[in-house]
């Protein structure tokens, strides 16, 4: 007796309960999780000012210097480093002489809208939906959890390519490039809501709401809610770094963004034919994609920790798990956005 | 377990119907005239309709997708003008642009893409377990937090971008390895092997960051279940309570998922086969798509979707035949 009590006191001392305050905290204490989170800012000050910046080089992403290339070489750049000098800080665009500052920070403009525009599209459709399957009846919940079924199957990347492509091109295509992402990723949010609702969904407290006239709505947005927050901000966590990704793979296939745009996705697809000659111009665009996705990786991680340090203590220390709570799913579960639910 | 294949397989029926109808209906609404892409640009009005007829693009969209799905099951005849293409099942229609039949031209391009995620597969899966499991066996010292960091690294660069630096490295710096091109397994093995090797280490780095990890959670997790308690407490070493106890469990997810991802990367290679100019699924997808050659999207994305339905079905049979914990319900 005395043991479990003991146990129980020692759960209430090392697990606070888990507020934003506390998760904010927690987040403050890891390097990791500051680092992360000083080159996200970075990059979105980076995108949000974009014209200031091309504006003080004095250059802009679109005008061609023919005179910066060497047309006898076919259209390398002149000079060290592709081009790099005073007023072109990291050189020029082999083929076309276009300022490749301006078009990397300009670039991280559509990277960053498209993704955190799709992760936000994935997520509201992805709790709406899971919501109403988990408090709906027998067959909304059915038909929903075959829709979902239908969405997970499609073979995104592969459709997306298809969708981008029959769209008539006078559609805005970082929009589009939002909406395809977005509309075809909901499916694992979905999953995760519905299966967190459904186990909420039996809870005392949530029942006492249900018998004391709480309409499926109310109980959604007052009592549901507060509680989905910490895993689907940490599925969301997941799914913002594989965004970036994905949007940079279709403009690197050339479905993306149209000239004269541009976005890192496209500069490395055009840096595929200057590898050669123009080492630096694939690199750029490069390390700040590998940038952008790892910092994005790692905070997410940190997040996912802050929000539940006991699933993370419990994987480090190994200690044999006994509760169901969110972060304590066998790890095909929790793990990867593409990871299925069901076993 | 007999019943539960059942209703498995028509489940997969179900969402592979679903799939050919969401398929079929938003493609259905792209812009520009098929008959004219068919015909090319030179055709006469009067040679634009004739072809419109043979295509059987003028009869309601209901019936041109009963026709698309009979085709599929019983096979269907195209007229050519002057004779009859008999197209067999499973008939995914004729290309708009070649007039080749649309099984056809995936069946010619499945072994490269085959090639290429099987041998990606088996990459990943040596080196994300290895990891993994290393990175668990030495929890809490600086290595495990340098696989950590490494894993992390490779979850985070995008397929295309490791790819293009080790073109970049390998193949135009150091040139030791030949621009990769694609030979046939039968024709020439040695070729085919150096040919895939960039594509497969690529593909391979980046999967095999998910695997570690995956591998290092589930290594723990078994780890700390009683039985390994119980061996241990019989003083059973680590290094056999591993390799002989905890690594059966542990890797029952790993299976489950790498079935999973087999299914994907049929469709998900696109980028690693368009950047390689490996002539498989994706590039085919890649090309058709730019010259809006339907019958041949429609078909890619019904046979990479039904990839994926299936390899799903099989994750979910293997998890439970590898772990008899699990009950397929």
């Amino acid at each position: 007796m005395a043991a479990r009590e003991l146990l129980a006191a020692e759960a209430v001392t090392t697990f606070p309960a888990t507020g934003t305050r506390q998760v904010w905290r927690r987040l403050r204490t890891q390097r990791a999780a500051v680092a992360a989170g000083t080159v996200i800012v970075l990059l979105l000050l980076i995108a949000a000012a974009a014209p200031l910046l091309s504006a003080i080089e004095g250059q802009d992403p679109t005008t061609y210097h023919n005179d910066l290339i060497d047309s006898a070489s076919g259209g390398v750049p002149v000079g060290p480093f592709g081009g790099v000098g005073a007023e072109h800080w990291l050189g020029v665009e082999p083929g076309t002489g276009r300022d490749v500052f301006a078009r990397l920070v300009h670039g991280a403009r559509v990277s960053i809208l498209v993704a955190v525009g799709s992760t936000v599209v994935q997520v509201l459709l992805g709790v709406t939906v899971g919501l109403a399957a988990g408090l709906g009846n027998r067959l909304l919940d059915q038909l929903i959890s075959s829709t979902t079924d239908v969405m997970l199957a499609l073979p995104s990347l592969v459709f997306s390519i298809a969708l981008m492509a029959v769209v008539p091109s006078g559609f805005p295509r970082p929009l589009l490039l939002t909406l395809v992402i977005g509309l075809l990723g909901w499916g694992g949010t979905a999953r995760v809501v519905r299966a967190q609702t459904l186990t909420l969904k039996e809870l005392d407290y949530v029942a006492a709401a249900r018998l004391g006239g709480s309409s499926p709505w109310r109980i959604a947005r007052r009592e549901l809610l507060p509680s989905l927050a910490a895993p689907v901000i940490t599925y969301a966590a997941l799914l913002l770094p594989s965004n970036v990704v994905a949007e940079a793979g279709l403009s690197f296939l050339g479905v993306g963004v149209r000239p004269p745009t541009s976005s890192w996705g496209q500069m490395l697809s055009s840096a595929t034919t200057w590898f050669r000659a123009d080492p630096t111009y694939i690199l750029l665009p490069a390390v700040l994609l590998f940038a952008t996705v790892l910092a994005f990786t790692v905070l997410g991680d940190r997040v996912r920790i802050a929000l539940d340090p006991r699933a993370a203590s419990r994987l480090r220390v190994g200690v044999h798990r006994s509760g169901t709570g969110p972060g304590s799913a066998p790890p095909l579960r929790s793990g990867t956005p593409n990871s299925k639910e069901e076993a | 377990m007999r019943e539960y294949l059942i209703r498995r397989i028509l489940g997969m029926g179900g969402v592979l119907l679903a799939l050919s109808l969401i398929v079929y209906a938003v493609f259905y609404l792209a812009p520009g005239d098929p008959a004219q892409l068919a015909c090319g640009l030179k055709c006469s009005p009067a040679q634009v309709h004739q072809v419109r007829a043979q295509l059987g693009i003028d009869d309601p969209v209901h019936l041109q997708y009963a026709h698309f799905l009979q085709g599929i099951v019983t096979g269907r005849d195209f007229s050519t003008g002057t004779g009859v293409l008999h197209c067999p099942a499973p008939c995914l229609g004729v290309s708009y642009r070649t007039g080749e039949q649309v099984t056809g031209m995936i069946v010619d391009r499945l072994p490269v893409t085959a090639s290429l995620a099987l041998g990606a597969m088996a990459l990943w899966l040596t080196l994300g377990v290895g990891t993994g499991v290393l990175s668990a066996l030495r929890r809490g010292r600086w290595s495990e937090r340098l696989l950590t960091v490494l894993t992390l690294a490779g979850n985070s660069v995008p397929v295309f971008v490791i790819a293009l630096l080790l073109l970049m490295l390998f193949c135009a710096q150091l040139q030791w390895l030949p621009f990769p091109s694609y030979v046939g397994l039968g024709e020439d093995p040695q070729q085919w092997f150096w040919g895939l090797l960039l594509p497969w280490v690529s593909l391979a780095l980046v999967e095999s960051a998910k695997y570690a990890r995956l591998t290092r959670s589930s290594m723990l997790e078994t780890l700390a279940e009683d039985h390994i308690r119980t061996f241990r407490a019989y003083g059973v070493g680590e290094r056999q309570l591993v390799t002989r106890h905890a690594l059966r469990g542990a890797l029952t997810p790993v299976i489950a998922l790498s079935a999973m991802d087999l299914g994907t990367m049929f469709g998900s290679a696109v980028l690693t086969e368009s950047l390689f100019g490996l002539p498989g699924l994706g590039r085919l997808l890649v090309y058709s798509v730019n010259v809006i050659d339907l019958p041949v999207v429609v078909g890619l994305v019904m046979v990479t979707g039904f990839c994926v339905v299936l390899a799903n079905a099989v994750a979910d049979v293997l998890y439970a035949v590898a772990d008899r914990r699990v009950v397929l319900s």
